[in-house]
């Protein structure tokens, strides 16, 4: 089957690349561009591990082909620190001991930098509802939701 | 996975004239496409991009013609749409029971109506909106009512080529609601799915809809239900004559999930609990 020239620009850097369309956009991170960061975990849709942000949006990249993300902006769980300074996100993960085995995490991060962007002044339940398509196979989901609610304060606070 | 060619026209004509060959399949969100191709159970040599072809996404509203939805529009936009939410709750409603925001992002609303499963959680609401749906085909076009577009579990009147563009919804109900029978909050499918609008005058139901998903081998709407209620004011004794009629309406399967009669005694429940909501929601 022919391959596809696509331009992807991840993390602001653009990448162009040659993909059979069969490969999910979690396969050409991972494989093509080595971006091992983002996991695979069910590989359906139901776990949340291959979370990314696509123009914004958090999704499942397990379910999108690569070659329908050409020219759209995309943002791995690498990208999120900025000058070696970590996003809150990702401070309050690790203030509150928000993983255990670590393989949910990036997942995690991405589906909450997201919500956060969207609105940080969701109540605890609504963060608990908004973070169902994301699962902790540690089952470490206190830690997890403490993290996000550390985080959404600091971004109140700071914005 | 296996391989197959990748098409992304920038037309409809192009794109059904693509569709009509063997062996096509349309991909709008890739939720259930990707999943099944990744399953083997879809394995179609051509796929076709519909995400190219311009004016295909997107929520308009107006005053003659009520709101139109496109096809290609994510759920999470048809979930988050004050219009919608105002004007047909049920629907929004269903669109936030899609899995999680991560799938709703991707999933399109045409995606979820021409998968045709039974269980859509986009249907009942689609049902009571009375919606018409716009298709497109290299021919021409045409529409259809929504309760006319399914002919079985996975089966639609669609022929090869015809691709569906647009839900148009010209009656709001002045209430809605759906509920959705299910065991996890989120990321579930719909045991049952009922959904109710209705249209007030001081006490008197001046219309009702209510559409059922997972209790037949198509979504459908409970019109003996609908005819009690309409002309009448609502009392508890009319109430369960609508649920029993709705359960009367249904043909439910048992599967894995629960049992034929679990599901005929809930519809008769739900059915009671979602008009009752609705009717709150129009007086309110």
């Amino acid at each position: 089957m022919a391959k596809h020239p696509v331009t992807l620009t991840v993390n602001g850097d653009e990448h162009d690349l040659l993909i059979e369309p069969r490969k999910t956009l979690l396969a050409v991170l991972r494989d093509t561009i080595g971006l091992t960061g983002t996991k695979e975990g069910c590989s359906t849709g139901d776990c949340g591990a291959c979370t990314v942000i696509v123009d914004g949006n958090a999704v499942t990249s397990c379910m999108v082909l690569g070659v329908t993300a050409s020219g759209k902006e995309i943002t791995t769980i690498e990208g999120l620190a900025s000058d070696g300074e970590l996003h809150p996100v990702q401070q309050a993960f690790i203030n509150t001991g928000g993983y255990q085995c670590g393989f949910c995490t990036p997942g995690f991060i991405m589906a909450s930098k997201a919500l956060l962007d969207e609105d940080p002044n969701r109540s605890e339940e609504e963060f608990r509802h908004a973070l169902g398509g994301n699962i902790c196979r540690c089952t470490g989901y206190t830690k997890i939701l403490e993290a996000i609610l550390q985080a959404a304060a600091e971004i109140r606070e700071t914005t | 996975m296996k391989g197959f060619e990748f098409f992304e026209p920038t037309t409809l004509a192009e794109a059904s004239r693509l569709f009509a060959e063997e062996h096509a399949q349309l991909l709008a969100g890739g939720t259930d496409l990707v999943i099944g191709m990744k399953a083997l159970a879809e394995t179609p040599q051509s796929v076709i991009s519909l995400q190219n072809i311009p004016g295909l996404a997107g929520i308009t509203s107006d005053a003659d013609n009520g709101i139109s939805i496109g096809a290609m529009t994510k759920v999470r936009e048809v979930e988050l749409s004050v219009d919608i939410q105002q004007h047909h709750t049920a629907l929004a409603e269903g669109a936030s029971e899609i899995g999680s925001i991560q799938i709703r992002n991707l999933a399109t609303i045409g995606g979820n109506i021409a998968h045709a499963s039974p269980a859509a959680d986009t249907v009942a609401g689609l049902l009571v909106a009375d919606a018409q749906v716009d298709i497109a085909s290299a021919d021409g076009e045409r529409t259809v009512s929504i309760d006319e577009l399914f002919t079985g579990p996975g089966q639609t009147v669609l022929v090869p080529g015809e691709i569906i563009t647009r839900f148009r919804l010209p009656n709001p109900a002045s209430g809605s609601h759906y509920i959705k029978h299910k065991i996890r909050e989120v990321m579930d499918l719909a045991f049952i799915g009922v959904a109710a609008a209705v249209n007030l005058d001081n006490a008197t139901i001046t219309d009702a809809r209510i559409g059922l998903a997972a209790v037949a081998p198509t979504p459908i709407r409970a019109t003996e239900a609908e005819n009690l209620l309409k002309g009448n004011e609502p009392t508890a004794e009319l109430l369960e004559q609508v649920g029993e009629a709705a359960a009367a309406a249904s043909s439910p399967i048992s599967d894995l999930r629960c049992s034929a009669e679990h599901r005929k005694e809930m519809v008769d429940v739900l059915t009671r609990r979602t008009v009752q909501q609705a009717l709150g929601r129009a007086s309110g």
